[in-house]
């Protein structure tokens, strides 16, 4: 059996990307980058799940993976549509000015 | 079968039709259904009769649990007959003498469907062959005598009245329940004749207590309904109600059903001895106190409606003492001269244009001559003169009295001469003298008068219908004839008749000097002894300031109001503190469910880390 990648490696790479994509919601106003940071999260897991499921020799990480694909694309559907919805209606998509459920 | 539930249906079809039909009725249609179905009931009642009664009917199962079973029965023996006749009879009498009475009335449609309401009622209390049947029409009565009496809802005093008659019905009505629920325990059976019939195998050490009970538990409600000492208040205020109600309801019917009660559960009482003298008793008192509160009364309704208490007083003193049948017979004809003495009074007061003030009337007997003969006869009749109705039932229940005990019978006697005294006080008031008021008499219409001629007939040769002869089958007739004591009872009724001719015709000021001579005395009988006011500040303010000040000021708002705002403040503050965090940006949400994700871990981490 060749050398393969150790586990922690995949780990750490899956906690940098999260990191990322948590950043990169919390600090960007932006809403498409907002949606991309929540896609790369999402990633994250799938990788975790992914080298979980390699190193475990079970294929249960890799079902999970296939069902958070799922969620993604029908949330990239949902999500692009109101990011669509909400330029159309006031022209920006800066994500402090869509605050209308506060007052 | 003789299809006894023909004669309660007709008057509830009469009901219903009037009821929701009769503002689009012309009168003539709704005198017509109203007139028509009392007839039907009271034709159907003559064949039931003359058919000897009827055994008892059943028509289907109310109530089945296990054992115990509760059917809707009637049943018509002799008691039920002689109550059939007098509440369809006099009940159609009335009828016919509303239509003239009230033809000017905006609510003509209602006041016949609530009559109509009212005969079905008390043709079921009657019929009932079982207790709970009869409690039926018991509490139907005393809700068709509330909306009666309130007719006039507009008047205040009209439904003051109501709401008094039905409060204080509420207090007997609670014995009358409490007796059946007790009658239903110890003898798994609320039909009469299982009841009545499982009585003989009872040995009187164990009966007697519990019959004891049940017989003062029905008394309590005889009470209410018939207006005895202590619950007779509500009937003198009852008179707000229009006079054909005064007279059917307050007078002739619905109040005698007390009566009708302790008769019909004549076998508890002659096993509690106790209970009976009770009834004897309250009777008695009743009988004296309301005789002599009616003295001093001026308005011609209230003389009669004390007149009419003090009667029920005379019954419940021939049941007490053991006279069933005569107790049984002054209801009858009570209810031909009583319900003579208020159509009469309506008569008058229709003449007058609405006044009942006696010292406003006066010299009446030219302009009403027929309305003054008949009431004459129901006078004579009530004071106990000889052949008349009231001698007869009257002189029976005295003649047992003394047999039980003399000295109720001489309280019987002065009771007799008050009756007469009071009776024609009213009518020299009324018929003769000069006429003291300003409006303009005018004798009342034939519709009117028809029903005054018919009952003035029967008031005097009632006293010859054979009523103890066609109850003894029920009750034994009585062995005692004592012409002395006849005699001096007659007597007294005389004296009664004179004392009002020397103080209001022979000699008109004496009446006055007297009046002022007794002081104290005749502000008390003319206040009636104050009962009521004793009663509002022992019972009702007790009650009212109590429920205000208690149950109002400090439970309900303090506790209970305090309690669910309570709450609710503590919801608002606690959401004012939380409704902070929906700042409504996502980033700050965002931030949130970071923060809550670390804790998560760190929570994890410190406990050892998922395991």
């Amino acid at each position: 059996m060749p050398q393969s990648v150790p586990l922690a490696w995949y780990l750490a790479l899956s906690a940098i990307l999260f990191t990322l994509g948590v950043a990169g919601f919390l600090f960007r106003r932006n809403l498409i980058t907002m949606f991309m940071s929540i896609e790369l999260m999402l990633n994250a897991v799938n990788l975790s799940f992914v080298a979980f499921s390699y190193h475990f020799k079970r294929v249960d990480g890799q079902i999970f993976t296939f069902f958070v694909m799922v969620v993604a694309a029908a949330e990239a559907a949902v999500g692009l549509a109101i990011i669509l919805t909400v330029f159309k209606n006031r022209a920006t998509l800066h994500v402090d000015e869509v605050a209308s459920m506060k007052n | 079968m003789q299809h006894l539930w023909i004669i309660p249906a007709l008057p509830l079809a009469g009901f219903l039709a009037n009821g929701l039909l009769g503002r689009r009725l012309p009168k003539a249609a709704i005198n017509g259904v109203a007139i028509g179905s009392v007839t039907l009931a009271f034709l159907w009642v003559l064949k039931v009769v003359a058919s000897g009664g009827a055994p008892l009917e059943h028509y289907f199962d109310w109530i089945r649990v296990g054992d115990f079973a509760v059917g809707c029965d009637f049943v018509a023996d002799h008691l039920t007959a002689v109550m059939l006749l007098v509440v369809t009879g006099v009940g159609l009498l009335i009828h016919i003498y509303a239509v003239g009475y009230m033809a000017h009335d905006g609510g003509y449609a209602r006041f016949f469907a609530y009559l109509n309401l009212f005969m079905f009622f008390m043709l079921t209390l009657v019929l009932a062959a079982n207790f709970l049947v009869m409690f039926v029409g018991w509490e139907g009565v005393g809700l068709s005598s509330y909306l009666l009496i309130g007719f006039w809802f507009l008047k205040p005093s009209a439904t003051n009245a109501g709401n008094k008659a039905f409060i204080v019905n509420r207090i007997g009505d609670f014995g009358f329940t409490l007796a059946v629920l007790l009658v239903g325990i110890n003898f798994g059976s609320l039909d009469f004749a299982k009841v009545f019939g499982s009585l003989g195998g009872w040995p009187a050490e164990h009966s007697v207590g519990t019959l004891t009970l049940a017989g003062l538990l029905l008394l309590l409600g005889a009470a209410g309904k018939s207006a005895q000492i202590p619950l007779y208040v509500w009937l003198p205020d009852a008179m707000e109600g229009p006079t054909p109600v005064s007279a059917l309801i307050h007078a002739a019917t619905m109040v005698t059903a007390g009566v009708y009660m302790v008769a019909r559960f004549a076998p508890v009482y002659l096993k509690a001895p106790m209970a009976m003298e009770m009834v004897a008793l309250i009777g008695l008192a009743t009988a004296l106190f309301a005789a002599t509160i009616g003295l001093a009364q001026n308005d011609i309704k209230k003389v009669f409606a004390y007149s009419t208490v003090s009667q029920l007083g005379y019954m419940f003193l021939g049941v007490g003492t053991g006279a069933f049948g005569a107790g049984i017979f002054h209801l009858v004809t009570h209810a031909f001269f009583k319900a003579l003495l208020f159509l009469g009074a309506g008569s008058v007061i229709h003449a007058l244009g609405g006044e009942q003030d006696l010292r406003k009337m006066g010299g009446l007997r030219k302009k009403t001559p027929v309305t003054f003969w008949t009431l004459v006869c129901a006078a004579v009749s009530i004071a106990g003169i000889p052949p008349f109705a009231g001698f007869w039932s009257k002189d029976e229940i005295l003649v047992s009295a003394y047999y039980h005990a003399p000295w109720m019978y001489w309280v019987g006697v002065v009771t007799a001469a008050m009756t007469a005294f009071y009776v024609f006080r009213a009518i020299f008031l009324a018929f003769f003298g000069e006429y003291r008021g300003d409006a303009h008499p005018h004798e009342s219409p034939a519709v009117m008068t028809l029903p005054l001629v018919a009952l003035a007939a029967l008031s005097l040769g009632g006293g010859f219908f054979p009523v103890p002869r066609w109850l003894a089958p029920l009750f034994p007739l009585a062995e005692h004839h004592n012409n002395a004591l006849v005699i001096i009872s007659v007597a007294a009724g005389l004296a009664g008749i004179f004392l009002a001719w020397l103080f209001y015709v022979a000699r008109p000021g004496l009446a006055d000097a007297t009046a002022r001579r007794l002081g104290w005395v005749y502000q008390m009988v003319l206040r009636k002894y104050y009962v009521d006011e004793i009663y509002g500040a022992a019972v009702v303010t007790p009650v009212v300031e109590g429920a205000r000040e208690v149950l109002w000021q400090s439970v309900d708002v303090e506790v209970i109001d305090a309690g669910v705002n309570g709450v609710g403040k503590r919801a608002r503050a606690l959401g004012g503190v939380l409704r902070r965090i929906q700042s409504g940006y996502i980033r700050s949400y965002a931030a949130w469910i970071l923060m809550g994700a670390v804790m998560v871990l760190a929570a994890l981490a410190l406990a050892g880390g998922a395991k």
